[in-house]
């Protein structure tokens, strides 16, 4: 039976991993590297490192962690974050990334999503969108450019354009969630798995075992992302699937 | 030297990269005959069922049959090994290799496609290629397309209803996933090629 994946995420600006990480026994807790390859022995479905500040003088920098950290994963590797062009997906593929997630460029020009399916394929396509609930919450709005500006579009209306634009993967971050630990967002989950006839991975506000067990029994979600819960040690990957798994959700245990 | 044949749809850097891991030679190419002094082949692929015509342009298609006339241990994953069954909706005028019978198709329209992350094989009779492997062992997938379970069958997984995971007949090898992401059981099954006499 196809599992549900839990997905730890990076945020990396200029080579470090920039959330607060408190991962024991490493030497440097800041290295992707090494975090990442922590992650995946713990059990770590898939890896996703986002460059979150993707100056053009970083981009090399951003590459060469691409290339190191792939190096050391025998999981799946997804890479976003300043991602503007066929070339710049290209250069983070042959660095070794399996998937690119794409925000921004692609809210300027879906073809992007297009040219990107049509050279690697859609399942290296990771179309993220980034949304938060309106005022009133009857429905939640599209923001770009790491959640700073606005786009006036809404969520669900964007996520069928993007998939028939051909992407192979949601990643959906709620912005009111993020960094909040009170749990996913689920109205957004369940709004995006509802019109999306790709997986759906959920992102932002994992606090707890129990979000976990909620994103992917109401919510609807493929897949499940977090970052500080995991890098802090807030929340065990062995105490994660084994939960999930008592609940009756599909997880792949042992790894 | 096991030889990956490079056909501008592959992950090739991280099949490399997992061959390293378990101590095994390689080297990529695209030229048909650097496959002569190949001791091994592996066809990997994660594009379009249709970039394959490219290996029947180039002579490369020629050069891998000939190959596995000469009993050289080969390799396909993903779309590599959906060339080796006859046909592929996904492209119904490129021919594959034809080595297993039937044609590949797209999953049905209630479960979502690409089928994407991590799901269990059914191993349903003795193999080479997965010796050693549990019953029930997790690895990676995400394809669009699947082959048919057949007699070449090594392994089955359930999606949508039940397909082909991995094929064996003889030195020729075939795995729907990606044993290169699919962590210590995926390198698990590369060492198993790895180890196949030449």
């Amino acid at each position: 039976m196809l599992t549900r994946r839990i997905i730890v995420c990076l945020d990396v600006d200029g080579g470090r991993v920039v959330k607060g990480v408190q991962f024991a026994k490493l030497r440097d807790a800041g290295d992707p590297v090494e975090l990442a390859a922590a992650h995946a022995a713990a059990g770590a479905d898939e890896i996703v490192l986002l460059d979150i500040t993707a100056t053009h003088e970083k981009r090399a920098t951003l590459l060469e962690t691409v290339r190191r950290t792939a190096r050391e994963l025998m999981v799946p590797f997804t890479v976003g974050g300043g991602i503007r062009s066929v070339d710049d997906a290209s250069a983070v593929f042959d660095a070794g990334a399996d998937k690119v997630a794409i925000n921004s460029a692609a809210l300027a020009d879906p073809t992007l999503i297009t040219q990107i399916a049509a050279k690697f394929g859609s399942q290296a396509a990771v179309v993220a969108i980034d949304a938060r609930a309106s005022a009133e919450r009857s429905h939640f709005e599209v923001k770009k450019t790491g959640g700073r500006d606005a786009t006036g579009r809404d969520a669900v209306a964007w996520a069928r354009e993007a998939q028939e634009a051909g992407a192979g993967e949601f990643l959906v971050t709620s912005m009111d969630r993020d960094g909040t630990q009170d749990g996913f967002d689920m109205e957004l989950t369940r709004a995006i798995a509802a019109v999306a006839h790709i997986p759906v991975i959920a992102s932002g506000g994992a606090g707890a075992i129990n979000h976990f067990v909620k994103v992917f029994q109401p919510g609807g979600a493929d897949a499940a992302l977090a970052a500080s819960i995991f890098h802090f040690g807030l929340i065990r990957m062995n105490d994660l699937k084994q939960h999930l798994r008592q609940e009756g959700i599909p997880v792949r245990w042992p790894c | 030297m096991i030889a990956i044949v490079d056909y501008r749809a592959g992950n090739l850097t991280s099949v490399k990269k997992a061959l390293d891991r378990v101590g095994a030679e390689s080297f990529v190419t695209s030229d048909p005959q650097a496959l002569a002094g190949a001791a091994k082949i592996i066809l990997p692929g994660v594009g379009h069922f249709a970039a394959t015509e490219v290996l029947a342009t180039s002579g490369m298609s020629r050069a891998i049959a000939e190959a596995i006339g000469r009993e050289v241990p080969f390799l396909g994953i993903c779309v590599g090994m959906q060339w080796l069954f006859e046909t592929s909706e996904e492209a119904p005028a490129t021919r594959g290799l034809g080595l297993f019978p039937g044609q590949c198709e797209h999953f049905p329209l209630e479960v979502k496609s690409p089928h994407v992350g991590w799901n269990d094989l059914t191993r349903e009779r003795p193999s080479f290629l997965l010796a050693g492997v549990p019953q029930n062992s997790f690895v990676y997938f995400t394809h669009t397309y699947r082959a048919p379970v057949g007699p070449g069958s090594v392994a089955q997984c359930e999606y949508g209803g039940t397909f082909s995971a991995a094929v064996e007949r003889d030195r020729v090898f075939g795995v729907q996933f990606h044993p290169e992401k699919s962590g210590e059981i995926g390198l698990k099954i590369l060492r198993n090629f790895h180890e196949v006499p030449c």
